[in-house]
Formats: C-alpha cells, structure tokens, sequence
C-alpha cells in the first residue's frame, strides 16, 4: 500500500481532494489517475487547536487547512499538526500515519471507512 | 397563487429537560400548538417532525408515527425531515410544500431534540458524524470547523476578537427576556474572553449550550387562515441550498455558499432585498457563525459584519436586529427544534407579541444551517 499523499485527476487535469465520482470541477467522470504531494511543500491556510477532542482522538488536537500548489493550480486537504504549535502561512510536508484516531471509541463503524492519512510537520 | 400562512406557534421550555424524552418534548410542543390555533387533531393532514438524531441520543425512531399516535392525528400523513442542524428549516420548507401544492390543507411541524442525559463529549461526537470520512478521521467536530474558519475570518478581515465576543454578549442579553431560553442571563466580554478555549481561537462562550426542547408550528393556505383567525403571518420566500460535504474543498472558506444561495432563492420568491429586512434569526451555534451569515445573507460586505456587531446596528435597538430570542447561544440548540423556534421568534415579533423583545418589524428572515455550512434554509415571513 502507499504511504504517499495522492490526490485525484479528473481527465481534464483538474485536482480534487477526496476523489469524487466526477471532477467536481468540470463534472467528467473522474478515473483513476492520481499526483503525489508527498515530496513538496504545502502552506498552513488555517489552524485550530481542538481542546475537547471526540472520545478516540489525540489531545489537544491542533488541524490544520493547507494549500498545495502543483501543475499551476490549488487544492487544499484538511490534517492534524505533528507539531507543538502553528501559525497561518507556515510551510509544511506531509507525513503517513497508520491510524489517525481510535475508531474503537468513536460512533462510527470501524469497517465503514479508512483510519490512516497524513497529517503535517512544520518546515520553516 | 394562495399563500401559506402560520396561523399558531408554540414552543417548549428550552433547556436541561431531565426526565422528558423526545416523545414528551415533541408530544408538548404539538398539543400546544393545537390547543392554541383550536385544530382538532383529526382535521391535521401532514405532520412533519424535523430531527437529527433522535435514534443515536435516545435509541427512538420512528418518532413521526409515535408523535402521530400520541397527539391522535392518525391517519395524518408523516414524515421525519432531517438536515442535521438545519432539519427545523427543512421542516418548514416541507410544511411549505405540502400547502402550497395543494396536497395538505393543514399541516403541523414540530421539531425536536433531546441531547442533555448524553455526555457534552458524546453530543458532539454524534453530531461529528455529519462529516466526510476524509475529515472525521482527523477526529473534526463542528466547533474545530468552527474555530478554523474564525482563525481565518479574523486574520484575513484584521477583524477584533472582541466582536466575537460581543455576538454572544448581545444574544446573551437578549436572552435574558425570553422566558423559554436556557440561559437567562448575561455575560460581559471578559467572561466571553477568559472562558477555556474550545477550538483556538474560540472559547467556551463563543458555542451555544447542548439543549433538550421542542416547537411548533401550524400551517394552511391564507384563504383558509383568513377563516380561521386574524392572527397569522405568511411564508413569502424560502429557499434550500448546500455546499460542499468536506469543507477543506470551499470555494473561499470564510463564505457559506449554501446561505448565499438559499438566500438569494428566498429574496427572488419575496420580491425583497436584504435591504428590506427588519428582522433576522440567524443560526448562531458559534459566534463566528452569525458574522458569516449576516454577511451571506447581504446585510453586510463581506469582512465588514464584525463591525456592524461592534457598532451595535445588530444590537436589538439597532437597525437590524439579529438574534431578539437571544438566538441559539442563549436560547439553546435542540438540533431538530431550532429551526422551527428561529420561526416561532419571528412570528411573535411581526404579530407584535414579542413583549420585551419587540422590535418594530413587518418582514422578517430566519437562517437555518446544517453542518458547518453544508446545508442551509432562509425563510422570509411579513406580517398581513
């Protein structure tokens, strides 16, 4: 399985994240095709630092909107901060995680749906 | 085309309701609307019930038929509307229909929650499973959405903190003179600002309370309401929209799609502006929300309604009043029920019977949203 952040290609080019049956951009039917943003820089859009997190998640939990730029466009995904602390317009890089958060715990079933990700490490 | 009218409301005491389950609440709110409008329960043909999740907090669906059965409305039609936070709207829009259409000639609505006997962690956990599951995964609530796209509204607009705070001021003041609110009291800005924080930069006091209630509305076309009573108000617009489900893929963050274009569905059905609005319930859940909104909503350009706030034109002797019920922060958020009790203000100040709420209004707008943002209901109301 692959540890790397991809994001989907509509046939068009378009960038979505998460994958949409059609490109919620130009509405085609979407494929299967994808870009990795593993290795490039993402920017901090926004934070909050969650200090009631739900019963199964970290605490605090500071998530984070970052914005990648790749193949002249804009996509933005939602993550946990591994850090201490972060401010808007810091840069970051994304780093695999296999459980992002106890799905024993929460109100979801646990087979309904994928527990790994990424969150993101500040590179300034 | 004949109009819909709402020729009755009720509403519950909002609040911790230890001891009424959802079926009391609903059962209360319903029997007092039909007591004050005189419908006998026979003569109902839609009964609506806007709500959430009735099933997850208290292990009860079917709450329609059960609400059916208890008020003797059978063989009544019924349906359970939910939109997560903005089922009491959908309900309207439901009620609304079924009027309109032809297919009802009287329809009850009533919206309802119960939520206080679970834990503030589980509340808000069941609430969190509106999310996409890119999203729940990262373990997002409502109130960190909440507190992302404030940290962003204030850094991007340069906007003050303190008129976050003055949202829940204002409404909390407001409060204070409706007997029905949960909390019937003030607080100052230091309050608000040396309360825990929730979701940086949130605080305690910026989120409405997890709250048990119930409303009601009665609805018939205008004609039928003129033989009926002289005291009613019509539905002139209404409009229902949505954005995206995974909130990391708005558009601009800082703007709810959904709310601009219910809104816009709602002024071109009314033939109004926000211009000519005098009164406006908005979905306050958090204090950043009923900025957004009163922005969405064209009352104000966007990035300058923190300021209307700061400035008092929002204040209830303002020039727009938001929020006279004291709005979700202080009346309290019974998912399914506040919808339903946006419109039960609203009709009480266009019929002037607000009492120390009154404000001087003919036409008047409720925002109801689900999610942060991920669906939304405006409702315009004139008086006759």
């Amino acid at each position: 399985m692959s540890t790397d952040l991809n994001v989907h290609k509509c046939p068009n080019g378009h960038l979505c994240y998460p994958k949409h049956s059609v490109c919620p951009k130009c509405g085609v039917l979407m494929g299967n095709k994808t870009v990795s943003l593993s290795e490039l820089n993402g920017t901090v859009v926004t934070w909050t630092k969650s200090t009631v997190p739900p019963p199964g998640v970290r605490s605090p939990n500071i998530l984070a909107i970052v914005e990648y730029y790749i193949e002249g466009q804009s996509i933005t995904l939602l993550g946990g901060i591994e850090n201490e602390s972060v401010n808007i317009g810091d840069v970051v890089k994304a780093t695999y995680v296999s459980s992002l958060r106890d799905a024993e715990y929460g109100q979801r079933d646990e087979e309904s749906q994928t527990w790994s990700g990424h969150r993101f490490k500040v590179v300034n | 085309m004949d109009r819909v009218a709402i020729i009755g409301v009720s509403m519950t005491q909002f609040g911790v309701r230890e001891g009424s389950w959802i079926r009391d609440l609903l059962s209360e709110a319903a029997m007092d609307c039909i007591e004050t409008t005189g419908i006998v329960p026979k003569n109902i043909d839609h009964v609506y019930v806007s709500n959430m999740a009735s099933g997850e907090f208290e292990g009860q669906t079917g709450i329609m038929n059960a609400l059916v059965h208890d008020i003797g409305a059978i063989p009544a039609y019924t349906a359970r509307i939910d939109q997560t936070s903005a089922s009491g709207g959908a309900g309207i829009y439901a009620a609304w229909q079924s009027i309109a259409s032809g297919q009802s000639d009287m329809t009850l609505l009533v919206g309802g929650e119960k939520m206080t006997h679970t834990s503030t962690s589980m509340a808000t956990e069941i609430i969190s499973t509106l999310t996409h599951p890119v999203e729940y995964k990262h373990g997002v609530t409502l109130p960190s959405f909440a507190g992302l796209i404030a940290q962003l509204y204030l850094h991007k607009y340069n906007a003050s903190r303190e008129s976050l705070a003055k949202v829940a001021v204002k409404n909390h003041k407001n409060g204070v003179d409706n007997p029905h609110a949960h909390f019937r009291k003030e607080v100052d800005i230091e309050a608000v600002l040396n309360s825990p924080i929730v979701a940086d930069p949130l605080r305690l006091y910026d989120f409405c309370p997890i709250t048990d209630g119930s409303a009601a509305l009665m609805f018939c076309s205008e004609s039928r309401a003129k033989k009926i009573t002289q005291d009613y108000v019509v539905i002139t617009g209404i409009g229902g929209a949505t954005d995206t489900h995974v909130v990391h893929e708005r558009r601009e963050p800082t703007t709810l799609d959904a709310v601009v274009n219910s809104s816009n569905k709602a002024y071109e059905m009314a033939n109004k502006t926000p211009n000519d609005i005098d009164v406006a319930e908005l979905h306050d859940m958090f204090t950043i929300l009923e900025i957004l909104q009163s922005e969405d909503l064209g009352f104000f350009n966007k990035g300058e309604g923190w300021k209307a706030v700061e400035q008092g034109v929002t204040d209830i002797d303002g020039e727009l009043p938001i929020n006279t019920s004291g709005g979700l922060k202080s009346k309290g958020h019974p998912l399914g029920a506040s919808g339903v009790a946006q419109v039960h203000e609203l009709y009480h100040q266009l019929m002037g019977t607000a009492g120390k709420r009154q404000v001087d209004a003919k036409t008047g707008l409720a925002c109801n949203i689900g999610g942060f943002g991920n669906c939304a209901i405006t409702t315009i109301l004139e008086s006759i």
